[in-house]
Protein backbone atom coordinates (compact mmCIF):
# COMPACT_ATOMS: atom_id res chain seq x y z
CA UNK A 1 0.00 0.00 0.00
CA UNK A 2 1.30 3.35 -1.00
CA UNK A 3 1.20 5.38 1.82
CA UNK A 4 0.64 9.49 0.10
CA UNK A 5 2.84 12.25 1.85
CA UNK A 6 0.37 14.99 2.86
CA UNK A 7 1.06 18.08 0.45
CA UNK A 8 0.11 20.98 2.89
CA UNK A 9 2.97 20.87 5.41
CA UNK A 10 6.30 22.16 3.54
CA UNK A 11 9.23 21.91 5.03
CA UNK A 12 9.61 25.51 5.66
CA UNK A 13 6.69 24.95 8.48
CA UNK A 14 8.06 22.80 10.30
CA UNK A 15 10.05 24.98 13.14
CA UNK A 16 13.30 25.19 13.05
CA UNK A 17 14.65 22.28 15.52
CA UNK A 18 17.58 24.20 16.89
CA UNK A 19 14.83 27.47 17.89
CA UNK A 20 12.62 24.32 18.88
CA UNK A 21 15.58 22.83 21.58
CA UNK A 22 15.78 26.50 22.53
CA UNK A 23 12.19 27.25 23.31
CA UNK A 24 13.73 26.36 27.21
CA UNK A 25 16.30 29.61 27.31
CA UNK A 26 13.57 31.41 25.21
CA UNK A 27 10.96 31.16 28.26
CA UNK A 28 13.72 31.13 30.80
CA UNK A 29 15.17 34.69 29.28
CA UNK A 30 12.00 35.67 29.34
CA UNK A 31 11.07 35.18 33.43
CA UNK A 32 14.82 36.70 33.86
CA UNK A 33 14.14 39.82 31.80
CA UNK A 34 10.51 40.30 33.42
CA UNK A 35 12.25 39.88 36.86
CA UNK A 36 14.94 42.19 35.96
CA UNK A 37 12.76 44.66 35.32
CA UNK A 38 10.75 44.17 38.18
CA UNK A 39 14.08 44.40 40.55
CA UNK A 40 14.86 47.56 38.75
CA UNK A 41 11.61 49.66 39.66
CA UNK A 42 11.04 47.52 42.62
CA UNK A 43 14.66 48.36 43.66
CA UNK A 44 13.36 52.43 44.12
CA UNK A 45 12.36 51.52 47.56
CA UNK A 46 15.60 50.06 48.68
CA UNK A 47 15.96 53.82 49.26
CA UNK A 48 12.86 54.52 51.51
CA UNK A 49 14.89 54.97 54.57
CA UNK A 50 17.64 57.13 53.19
CA UNK A 51 15.79 60.60 54.57
CA UNK A 52 18.41 64.00 55.00
CA UNK A 53 17.23 66.23 57.32
CA UNK A 54 17.59 70.04 55.48
CA UNK A 55 20.47 71.58 56.55
CA UNK A 56 19.81 74.52 58.70
CA UNK A 57 19.62 77.66 56.69
CA UNK A 58 19.78 81.22 56.96
CA UNK A 59 18.69 82.87 59.62
CA UNK A 60 15.75 84.97 59.03
CA UNK A 61 15.44 88.55 61.31
CA UNK A 62 12.35 90.46 62.58
CA UNK A 63 10.47 88.00 63.00
CA UNK A 64 7.22 88.95 64.89
CA UNK A 65 4.45 86.87 66.78
CA UNK A 66 0.92 86.00 66.08
CA UNK A 67 -2.04 85.53 68.12
CA UNK A 68 -3.01 83.36 65.19
CA UNK A 69 -0.14 80.63 66.46
CA UNK A 70 -1.76 77.46 67.88
CA UNK A 71 -0.25 76.48 71.53
CA UNK A 72 1.07 73.11 70.77
CA UNK A 73 4.43 72.02 70.70
CA UNK A 74 5.89 71.59 66.74
CA UNK A 75 7.40 68.79 65.62
CA UNK A 76 10.86 68.75 64.99
CA UNK A 77 12.95 70.03 62.03
CA UNK A 78 13.89 66.35 61.17
CA UNK A 79 10.21 65.27 60.86
CA UNK A 80 9.26 68.28 58.83
CA UNK A 81 11.78 67.97 56.47
CA UNK A 82 12.18 64.59 55.80
CA UNK A 83 7.92 63.65 55.42
CA UNK A 84 7.14 65.64 52.56
CA UNK A 85 4.38 65.05 49.79
CA UNK A 86 6.24 66.93 46.78
CA UNK A 87 5.62 64.64 43.85
CA UNK A 88 8.16 66.55 41.38
CA UNK A 89 10.90 65.18 43.66
CA UNK A 90 9.55 61.61 44.04
CA UNK A 91 6.46 59.78 45.60
CA UNK A 92 8.17 58.79 48.77
CA UNK A 93 7.85 60.49 51.77
CA UNK A 94 11.53 61.08 51.71
CA UNK A 95 12.84 61.84 48.47
CA UNK A 96 11.54 65.16 48.82
CA UNK A 97 14.51 65.41 51.03
CA UNK A 98 16.88 63.67 48.84
CA UNK A 99 16.33 65.18 45.66
CA UNK A 100 15.06 69.19 46.19
CA UNK A 101 18.44 69.89 46.75
CA UNK A 102 18.82 70.48 43.11
CA UNK A 103 15.90 72.78 42.91
CA UNK A 104 17.80 75.99 42.04
CA UNK A 105 15.43 79.34 44.26
CA UNK A 106 17.76 82.60 43.62
CA UNK A 107 17.12 84.23 41.65
CA UNK A 108 13.40 83.57 41.75
CA UNK A 109 10.74 85.40 39.84
CA UNK A 110 6.57 85.13 40.58
CA UNK A 111 4.52 85.55 37.23
CA UNK A 112 1.71 87.42 38.03
CA UNK A 113 -0.92 87.56 35.65
CA UNK A 114 -5.23 87.61 34.78
CA UNK A 115 -7.54 90.08 36.54
CA UNK A 116 -4.80 92.60 38.10
CA UNK A 117 -3.79 96.09 37.51
CA UNK A 118 -0.06 94.86 38.25
CA UNK A 119 0.53 92.45 35.73
CA UNK A 120 4.21 91.04 34.73
CA UNK A 121 7.09 89.33 36.53
CA UNK A 122 7.49 90.18 40.37
CA UNK A 123 10.95 89.12 41.72
CA UNK A 124 11.20 87.56 45.44
CA UNK A 125 13.08 90.55 47.01
CA UNK A 126 10.08 92.83 45.55
CA UNK A 127 7.82 90.81 47.16
CA UNK A 128 9.81 90.94 50.36
CA UNK A 129 10.38 94.21 50.02
CA UNK A 130 9.45 96.37 52.90
CA UNK A 131 7.29 92.69 54.19
CA UNK A 132 6.82 92.27 58.06
CA UNK A 133 7.44 88.80 58.81
CA UNK A 134 5.38 86.52 61.30
CA UNK A 135 5.40 83.05 63.16
CA UNK A 136 2.64 80.99 62.53
CA UNK A 137 2.63 78.15 64.66
CA UNK A 138 -0.14 76.14 62.71
CA UNK A 139 -1.45 72.48 62.57
CA UNK A 140 -1.06 70.98 59.45
CA UNK A 141 -3.40 68.33 58.42
CA UNK A 142 -2.80 65.81 55.22
CA UNK A 143 -5.71 64.22 53.53
CA UNK A 144 -3.77 60.66 54.34
CA UNK A 145 -4.65 61.39 57.40
CA UNK A 146 -1.38 62.51 59.13
CA UNK A 147 -0.95 65.33 61.04
CA UNK A 148 1.81 67.48 62.45
CA UNK A 149 2.48 71.32 63.83
CA UNK A 150 4.42 73.71 62.23
CA UNK A 151 5.90 76.82 63.18
CA UNK A 152 6.23 78.59 59.38
CA UNK A 153 7.50 81.75 58.84
CA UNK A 154 5.43 84.54 56.47
CA UNK A 155 3.07 86.87 55.80
CA UNK A 156 -0.94 86.90 54.90
CA UNK A 157 -1.26 86.14 50.90
CA UNK A 158 -3.67 89.41 51.33
CA UNK A 159 -0.57 91.56 51.75
CA UNK A 160 0.76 90.27 48.24
CA UNK A 161 -2.71 89.93 46.50
CA UNK A 162 -3.02 94.01 47.34
CA UNK A 163 0.68 94.84 45.85
CA UNK A 164 -0.96 93.04 42.43
CA UNK A 165 -4.35 95.08 42.38
CA UNK A 166 -6.83 92.69 41.36
CA UNK A 167 -9.85 93.81 39.21
CA UNK A 168 -13.40 93.31 40.20
CA UNK A 169 -13.38 90.32 37.81
CA UNK A 170 -10.88 88.17 40.22
CA UNK A 171 -13.27 85.94 41.74
CA UNK A 172 -10.49 83.46 42.20
CA UNK A 173 -6.70 82.98 42.54
CA UNK A 174 -4.75 80.43 40.17
CA UNK A 175 -1.44 79.03 41.76
CA UNK A 176 0.84 77.19 39.80
CA UNK A 177 3.76 75.47 41.02
CA UNK A 178 7.92 75.62 39.78
CA UNK A 179 8.40 72.50 37.00
CA UNK A 180 11.53 72.23 35.48
CA UNK A 181 12.48 68.23 34.62
CA UNK A 182 15.87 68.79 34.98
CA UNK A 183 15.86 70.22 38.52
CA UNK A 184 13.12 67.92 39.74
CA UNK A 185 13.82 64.17 39.40
CA UNK A 186 10.38 63.70 38.44
CA UNK A 187 11.10 60.57 37.06
CA UNK A 188 7.53 59.32 37.90
CA UNK A 189 4.81 61.12 36.62
CA UNK A 190 2.36 60.20 38.81
CA UNK A 191 0.69 63.32 38.36
CA UNK A 192 0.15 66.18 35.70
CA UNK A 193 2.79 68.56 36.01
CA UNK A 194 2.94 71.52 36.40
CA UNK A 195 1.13 71.34 40.04
CA UNK A 196 -1.61 73.68 40.11
CA UNK A 197 -4.00 75.03 43.11
CA UNK A 198 -6.52 77.66 43.80
CA UNK A 199 -8.14 79.74 46.33
CA UNK A 200 -11.85 81.89 46.49
CA UNK A 201 -10.60 85.16 46.89
CA UNK A 202 -12.34 85.81 50.08
CA UNK A 203 -10.29 82.32 51.10
CA UNK A 204 -7.09 83.72 49.48
CA UNK A 205 -7.87 87.38 51.26
CA UNK A 206 -8.32 85.60 55.08
CA UNK A 207 -5.96 86.92 57.54
CA UNK A 208 -5.21 82.94 58.39
CA UNK A 209 -3.59 82.31 55.07
CA UNK A 210 -0.07 83.06 54.40
CA UNK A 211 3.04 82.96 52.08
CA UNK A 212 5.43 81.11 53.94
CA UNK A 213 9.32 81.73 53.26
CA UNK A 214 10.65 80.23 56.37
CA UNK A 215 10.69 77.27 59.29
CA UNK A 216 11.37 77.45 62.41
CA UNK A 217 12.76 80.82 62.13
CA UNK A 218 14.83 79.90 59.23
CA UNK A 219 14.73 80.54 55.26
CA UNK A 220 12.03 77.46 54.48
CA UNK A 221 13.78 73.98 52.92
CA UNK A 222 13.64 73.31 49.35
CA UNK A 223 11.70 69.95 50.15
CA UNK A 224 8.98 72.47 51.95
CA UNK A 225 8.36 74.40 49.41
CA UNK A 226 10.63 76.93 48.72
CA UNK A 227 11.25 80.01 48.40
CA UNK A 228 7.80 80.81 48.97
CA UNK A 229 4.51 78.58 49.51
CA UNK A 230 1.25 78.82 49.83
CA UNK A 231 -0.27 77.51 54.07
CA UNK A 232 -4.08 77.58 54.14
CA UNK A 233 -4.40 75.90 57.62
CA UNK A 234 -8.02 75.01 57.73
CA UNK A 235 -7.44 73.07 54.56
CA UNK A 236 -6.04 69.66 53.63
CA UNK A 237 -2.09 69.93 52.83
CA UNK A 238 -2.73 69.75 49.02
CA UNK A 239 -4.17 72.95 48.94
CA UNK A 240 -0.61 74.01 50.27
CA UNK A 241 0.96 74.45 46.77
CA UNK A 242 5.11 75.01 46.90
CA UNK A 243 7.14 76.72 44.78
CA UNK A 244 4.72 79.02 43.97
CA UNK A 245 5.88 80.30 39.96
CA UNK A 246 2.47 82.01 38.93
CA UNK A 247 -0.26 83.57 40.34
CA UNK A 248 -3.39 83.97 38.01
CA UNK A 249 -6.27 86.41 39.07
CA UNK A 250 -9.49 84.62 37.35
CA UNK A 251 -12.79 84.57 37.28
CA UNK A 252 -13.31 81.53 37.12
CA UNK A 253 -13.09 78.44 39.34
CA UNK A 254 -9.79 77.00 38.65
CA UNK A 255 -9.18 73.20 38.46
CA UNK A 256 -6.88 71.73 40.93
CA UNK A 257 -4.23 69.48 40.41
CA UNK A 258 -5.81 66.68 42.73
CA UNK A 259 -8.78 67.35 41.47
CA UNK A 260 -8.45 66.91 38.29
CA UNK A 261 -6.73 63.89 38.57
CA UNK A 262 -9.16 61.85 40.56
CA UNK A 263 -12.80 64.31 40.97
CA UNK A 264 -14.24 61.82 43.15
CA UNK A 265 -11.48 61.64 46.00
CA UNK A 266 -10.32 65.48 45.94
CA UNK A 267 -12.31 68.49 45.48
CA UNK A 268 -11.36 72.25 45.08
CA UNK A 269 -12.33 73.19 48.83
CA UNK A 270 -10.47 69.75 50.54
CA UNK A 271 -11.34 71.68 54.02
CA UNK A 272 -10.91 69.50 57.00
CA UNK A 273 -13.95 67.99 57.28
CA UNK A 274 -14.10 64.92 59.92
CA UNK A 275 -17.64 64.52 58.74
CA UNK A 276 -17.04 63.82 55.65
CA UNK A 277 -14.90 60.44 54.34
CA UNK A 278 -11.98 59.98 51.59
CA UNK A 279 -13.37 57.40 49.69
CA UNK A 280 -10.54 55.02 50.45
CA UNK A 281 -10.20 56.11 54.25
CA UNK A 282 -11.83 57.47 56.82
CA UNK A 283 -11.09 61.62 58.10
CA UNK A 284 -12.68 61.33 61.52
CA UNK A 285 -9.29 60.52 63.16
CA UNK A 286 -5.35 61.28 62.56
CA UNK A 287 -2.10 60.27 63.36
CA UNK A 288 0.12 63.28 65.09
CA UNK A 289 3.41 62.11 63.42
CA UNK A 290 5.32 61.53 66.27
CA UNK A 291 2.72 59.72 68.02
CA UNK A 292 0.86 56.66 68.59
CA UNK A 293 -2.67 57.32 69.46
CA UNK A 294 -5.01 58.65 67.22
CA UNK A 295 -6.43 61.99 67.65
CA UNK A 296 -9.77 62.80 66.48
CA UNK A 297 -9.82 65.24 63.47
CA UNK A 298 -11.34 69.06 64.01
CA UNK A 299 -13.62 70.82 61.96
CA UNK A 300 -11.48 72.89 59.70
CA UNK A 301 -8.72 71.41 61.29
CA UNK A 302 -9.73 73.53 64.60
CA UNK A 303 -9.97 76.72 62.90
CA UNK A 304 -13.48 77.03 62.72
CA UNK A 305 -13.93 79.78 64.96
CA UNK A 306 -12.27 81.88 62.19
CA UNK A 307 -13.34 80.46 59.10
CA UNK A 308 -16.63 78.65 59.34
CA UNK A 309 -18.13 81.86 57.91
CA UNK A 310 -16.35 81.91 54.84
CA UNK A 311 -18.96 78.20 54.00
CA UNK A 312 -22.34 79.29 55.90
CA UNK A 313 -24.90 77.82 53.66
CA UNK A 314 -22.96 75.81 51.23
CA UNK A 315 -23.18 72.27 51.58
CA UNK A 316 -19.95 70.73 52.35
CA UNK A 317 -20.53 67.46 51.86
CA UNK A 318 -20.96 68.07 48.21
CA UNK A 319 -18.41 70.86 48.06
CA UNK A 320 -15.47 68.56 49.66
CA UNK B 1 22.14 20.61 40.78
CA UNK B 2 22.26 17.27 43.07
CA UNK B 3 22.62 18.30 46.47
CA UNK B 4 22.57 15.37 49.63
CA UNK B 5 19.30 15.54 51.88
CA UNK B 6 21.61 16.26 54.29
CA UNK B 7 23.24 19.01 52.92
CA UNK B 8 19.64 20.47 52.30
CA UNK B 9 18.52 19.76 55.71
CA UNK B 10 21.25 20.74 58.02
CA UNK B 11 22.86 23.61 55.46
CA UNK B 12 20.83 25.35 53.00
CA UNK B 13 17.32 24.85 55.04
CA UNK B 14 18.79 27.33 57.95
CA UNK B 15 20.51 28.84 55.65
CA UNK B 16 16.86 29.86 53.66
CA UNK B 17 15.25 30.08 57.11
CA UNK B 18 17.00 33.11 58.03
CA UNK B 19 17.45 35.09 55.22
CA UNK B 20 13.43 34.92 55.23
CA UNK B 21 13.71 36.47 58.47
CA UNK B 22 15.97 38.88 57.35
CA UNK B 23 13.62 42.05 56.98
CA UNK B 24 11.64 40.93 59.58
CA UNK B 25 15.11 41.47 62.08
CA UNK B 26 15.86 44.50 59.66
CA UNK B 27 12.50 46.18 60.42
CA UNK B 28 12.51 45.24 64.41
CA UNK B 29 16.02 47.08 64.49
CA UNK B 30 14.61 49.89 62.48
CA UNK B 31 11.70 50.19 64.33
CA UNK B 32 13.90 50.35 67.86
CA UNK B 33 16.87 52.54 66.79
CA UNK B 34 14.29 54.98 65.20
CA UNK B 35 15.35 54.39 61.39
CA UNK B 36 11.67 54.18 59.96
CA UNK B 37 11.39 57.80 59.38
CA UNK B 38 8.79 60.33 60.20
CA UNK B 39 6.16 57.89 60.57
CA UNK B 40 7.47 54.76 61.46
CA UNK B 41 4.01 53.13 61.93
CA UNK B 42 3.69 53.64 58.57
CA UNK B 43 6.44 52.14 57.54
CA UNK B 44 5.98 49.48 59.64
CA UNK B 45 2.60 48.95 57.65
CA UNK B 46 4.10 49.31 53.95
CA UNK B 47 6.84 47.27 54.61
CA UNK B 48 4.97 44.35 55.92
CA UNK B 49 2.88 44.55 53.50
CA UNK B 50 5.85 44.55 50.66
CA UNK B 51 7.07 41.73 52.22
CA UNK B 52 3.94 39.77 51.97
CA UNK B 53 3.77 40.56 48.70
CA UNK B 54 7.14 39.48 47.64
CA UNK B 55 7.11 36.24 49.77
CA UNK B 56 4.11 35.15 47.53
CA UNK B 57 5.84 36.08 44.35
CA UNK B 58 8.55 33.55 45.48
CA UNK B 59 6.70 31.23 46.33
CA UNK B 60 4.42 30.99 42.99
CA UNK B 61 7.97 31.04 41.00
CA UNK B 62 9.22 27.62 42.80
CA UNK B 63 7.22 25.96 40.24
CA UNK B 64 7.68 27.56 36.91
CA UNK B 65 11.29 28.03 38.22
CA UNK B 66 11.76 23.67 39.08
CA UNK B 67 10.55 23.43 35.84
CA UNK B 68 12.51 25.53 33.48
CA UNK B 69 15.90 24.36 35.38
CA UNK B 70 15.53 21.27 36.78
CA UNK B 71 16.64 21.79 40.16
CA UNK B 72 13.76 19.45 41.56
CA UNK B 73 15.31 20.22 45.23
CA UNK B 74 13.54 24.02 44.87
CA UNK B 75 10.32 21.89 45.69
CA UNK B 76 11.88 21.90 49.24
CA UNK B 77 11.40 25.39 50.03
CA UNK B 78 7.89 25.70 48.31
CA UNK B 79 6.14 25.38 51.74
CA UNK B 80 8.49 27.58 53.46
CA UNK B 81 7.99 30.23 51.15
CA UNK B 82 4.87 30.18 51.85
CA UNK B 83 4.83 30.18 55.37
CA UNK B 84 6.84 33.00 55.11
CA UNK B 85 4.40 34.48 53.35
CA UNK B 86 1.46 33.91 55.99
CA UNK B 87 3.85 35.10 58.79
CA UNK B 88 4.58 38.38 56.81
CA UNK B 89 1.23 38.74 55.93
CA UNK B 90 -0.28 37.98 59.53
CA UNK B 91 2.70 40.76 60.83
CA UNK B 92 1.10 43.04 57.93
CA UNK B 93 -2.65 42.26 59.51
CA UNK B 94 -1.82 42.57 63.24
CA UNK B 95 0.24 46.16 62.29
CA UNK B 96 -2.86 47.40 60.55
CA UNK B 97 -4.86 46.27 63.48
CA UNK B 98 -3.09 48.04 66.49
CA UNK B 99 -1.75 50.95 64.12
CA UNK B 100 -4.89 51.80 62.40
CA UNK B 101 -7.25 50.40 64.35
CA UNK B 102 -6.69 49.78 68.23
CA UNK B 103 -4.59 53.38 68.13
CA UNK B 104 -8.03 55.23 67.19
CA UNK B 105 -10.34 53.55 70.17
CA UNK B 106 -11.01 55.52 72.88
CA UNK B 107 -9.65 53.01 75.64
CA UNK B 108 -6.69 53.17 73.38
CA UNK B 109 -5.53 56.06 76.27
CA UNK B 110 -6.03 54.03 79.19
CA UNK B 111 -4.36 50.78 77.73
CA UNK B 112 -0.99 53.09 76.76
CA UNK B 113 -1.50 54.52 80.89
CA UNK B 114 -1.95 51.25 82.10
CA UNK B 115 1.02 49.57 80.69
CA UNK B 116 3.11 52.75 80.82
CA UNK B 117 2.30 52.43 84.72
CA UNK B 118 3.32 49.25 84.73
CA UNK B 119 0.12 47.76 85.40
CA UNK B 120 -1.75 44.70 83.70
CA UNK B 121 -5.01 46.03 82.37
CA UNK B 122 -8.19 44.77 83.74
CA UNK B 123 -10.48 42.38 82.52
CA UNK B 124 -13.33 45.05 81.69
CA UNK B 125 -10.98 46.87 79.71
CA UNK B 126 -9.39 44.24 77.97
CA UNK B 127 -13.46 43.09 77.61
CA UNK B 128 -14.40 46.38 76.20
CA UNK B 129 -11.21 46.89 74.28
CA UNK B 130 -11.87 43.25 72.08
CA UNK B 131 -15.38 44.18 71.46
CA UNK B 132 -14.62 47.96 70.19
CA UNK B 133 -11.80 46.23 68.21
CA UNK B 134 -13.98 43.50 66.66
CA UNK B 135 -16.57 46.30 65.51
CA UNK B 136 -14.05 48.76 64.15
CA UNK B 137 -12.12 46.19 62.33
CA UNK B 138 -15.19 44.45 61.04
CA UNK B 139 -16.52 47.68 59.99
CA UNK B 140 -13.31 48.97 58.18
CA UNK B 141 -13.14 45.25 56.48
CA UNK B 142 -16.89 45.78 55.11
CA UNK B 143 -16.73 49.74 54.17
CA UNK B 144 -13.70 50.18 52.27
CA UNK B 145 -12.79 47.46 49.69
CA UNK B 146 -9.07 47.59 49.61
CA UNK B 147 -9.34 46.19 53.11
CA UNK B 148 -11.97 43.65 51.92
CA UNK B 149 -9.60 42.61 49.67
CA UNK B 150 -6.73 43.05 51.96
CA UNK B 151 -8.45 40.69 54.58
CA UNK B 152 -9.56 38.01 52.13
CA UNK B 153 -5.74 37.75 50.90
CA UNK B 154 -4.63 37.04 53.94
CA UNK B 155 -7.93 34.32 54.56
CA UNK B 156 -6.98 33.09 51.06
CA UNK B 157 -3.51 31.68 52.91
CA UNK B 158 -5.33 31.05 56.52
CA UNK B 159 -5.95 27.57 55.63
CA UNK B 160 -3.19 26.64 53.53
CA UNK B 161 -0.57 27.40 56.63
CA UNK B 162 -3.15 25.05 58.35
CA UNK B 163 -2.77 22.12 56.11
CA UNK B 164 1.10 22.58 55.51
CA UNK B 165 2.01 20.00 57.50
CA UNK B 166 3.07 16.32 56.58
CA UNK B 167 -0.17 15.18 58.85
CA UNK B 168 -2.82 17.33 57.21
CA UNK B 169 -1.65 16.22 53.70
CA UNK B 170 -2.05 12.56 54.65
CA UNK B 171 -5.28 13.24 55.99
CA UNK B 172 -7.02 15.03 53.25
CA UNK B 173 -5.50 12.74 50.57
CA UNK B 174 -2.14 14.24 47.65
CA UNK B 175 -5.75 14.99 45.47
CA UNK B 176 -7.48 17.06 47.66
CA UNK B 177 -4.74 18.34 49.14
CA UNK B 178 -3.49 19.92 45.76
CA UNK B 179 -6.85 21.28 45.22
CA UNK B 180 -6.99 23.01 48.28
CA UNK B 181 -3.31 25.09 47.76
CA UNK B 182 -4.66 25.98 44.20
CA UNK B 183 -6.08 28.80 46.49
CA UNK B 184 -2.58 30.10 46.26
CA UNK B 185 -3.53 31.37 43.03
CA UNK B 186 -5.90 33.34 44.54
CA UNK B 187 -3.87 34.57 46.74
CA UNK B 188 -1.24 35.71 44.38
CA UNK B 189 -4.25 37.70 42.38
CA UNK B 190 -5.40 39.16 45.46
CA UNK B 191 -2.39 40.49 46.77
CA UNK B 192 -1.76 42.81 44.05
CA UNK B 193 -4.74 44.19 43.74
CA UNK B 194 -5.01 44.87 47.42
CA UNK B 195 -1.88 47.30 47.01
CA UNK B 196 -3.24 48.75 43.22
CA UNK B 197 -6.25 49.75 45.45
CA UNK B 198 -4.63 51.88 48.41
CA UNK B 199 -2.06 53.54 45.84
CA UNK B 200 -2.79 57.84 45.51
CA UNK B 201 -1.78 57.82 42.01
CA UNK B 202 1.51 56.11 41.09
CA UNK B 203 0.53 53.01 40.17
CA UNK B 204 3.36 51.43 39.11
CA UNK B 205 4.43 49.66 41.61
CA UNK B 206 1.89 47.67 42.41
CA UNK B 207 1.64 46.93 38.54
CA UNK B 208 5.20 45.42 38.95
CA UNK B 209 3.74 42.81 41.46
CA UNK B 210 0.86 42.27 38.98
CA UNK B 211 2.85 41.65 36.27
CA UNK B 212 5.12 38.82 38.24
CA UNK B 213 2.00 37.27 39.28
CA UNK B 214 0.55 37.41 35.62
CA UNK B 215 3.71 35.69 33.97
CA UNK B 216 4.17 33.36 36.69
CA UNK B 217 0.62 32.06 36.70
CA UNK B 218 0.47 32.54 32.98
CA UNK B 219 3.58 30.05 33.00
CA UNK B 220 1.19 27.47 34.66
CA UNK B 221 -1.76 28.26 31.74
CA UNK B 222 1.03 27.93 29.00
CA UNK B 223 2.12 24.33 30.33
CA UNK B 224 -1.37 23.18 31.00
CA UNK B 225 -2.54 24.05 27.96
CA UNK B 226 -4.93 21.44 26.26
CA UNK B 227 -2.50 19.51 23.41
CA UNK B 228 -4.34 18.65 20.70
CA UNK B 229 -2.12 14.88 20.33
CA UNK B 230 -1.61 13.24 23.32
CA UNK B 231 2.30 13.97 24.24
CA UNK B 232 4.38 10.35 23.91
CA UNK B 233 6.42 9.41 26.67
CA UNK B 234 10.18 10.80 26.04
CA UNK B 235 11.88 7.75 24.93
CA UNK B 236 14.47 8.74 22.97
CA UNK B 237 16.76 11.22 22.40
CA UNK B 238 14.82 13.49 19.50
CA UNK B 239 12.07 16.07 21.18
CA UNK B 240 9.09 15.04 21.88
Amino acid sequence: MLIKRAADLRSSDITDQRLYLNRREFIGATAATTAAVAAGVLGTEAFVHAATAAPHGRKLENVGKSKFSADEKPNKWEDITTFNNYYEFGIDKDSPSMFAKNLKIEPWTVAVGGECAKKGNMPLEDILKGQALEERIYRHRCVEAWSMVIPWVGFPLADLIKKCEPTSKAKFLEFTTFFDPKQMSARTSAIRYPYVEGLRMDEAMHPLTIVAVGLYGEVIPNQDGAPLRLVVPWKYGFKHIKSIAKINFVEKQPLNTWQDQASSEYGFYANVNPTVDHPRWTQATERRIGEFLRRKTLMFNGYGDQVASLYSGMDLKRNY
Amino acid sequence: MKLSDRAVRFGLKPLVFLTALGPFFYLVRAALTGNLGADPLAALTNETGLWTLRLICITLAITPLRKLTGWNVLIKFRRMAGLFAFFYGTLHLTTYAIVDRFAGLDQAAAWVEALGGGHVPGGMLVASTARSLATSIGADIYKRPFITIGFATWLTMLPLAITSTAGWIRRLGGRRWNRLHRLVYLTGILGPLHYWWLVKADVRRPLTYAAVVAVLLGARVFWNRPRRTPVPARTTATPA
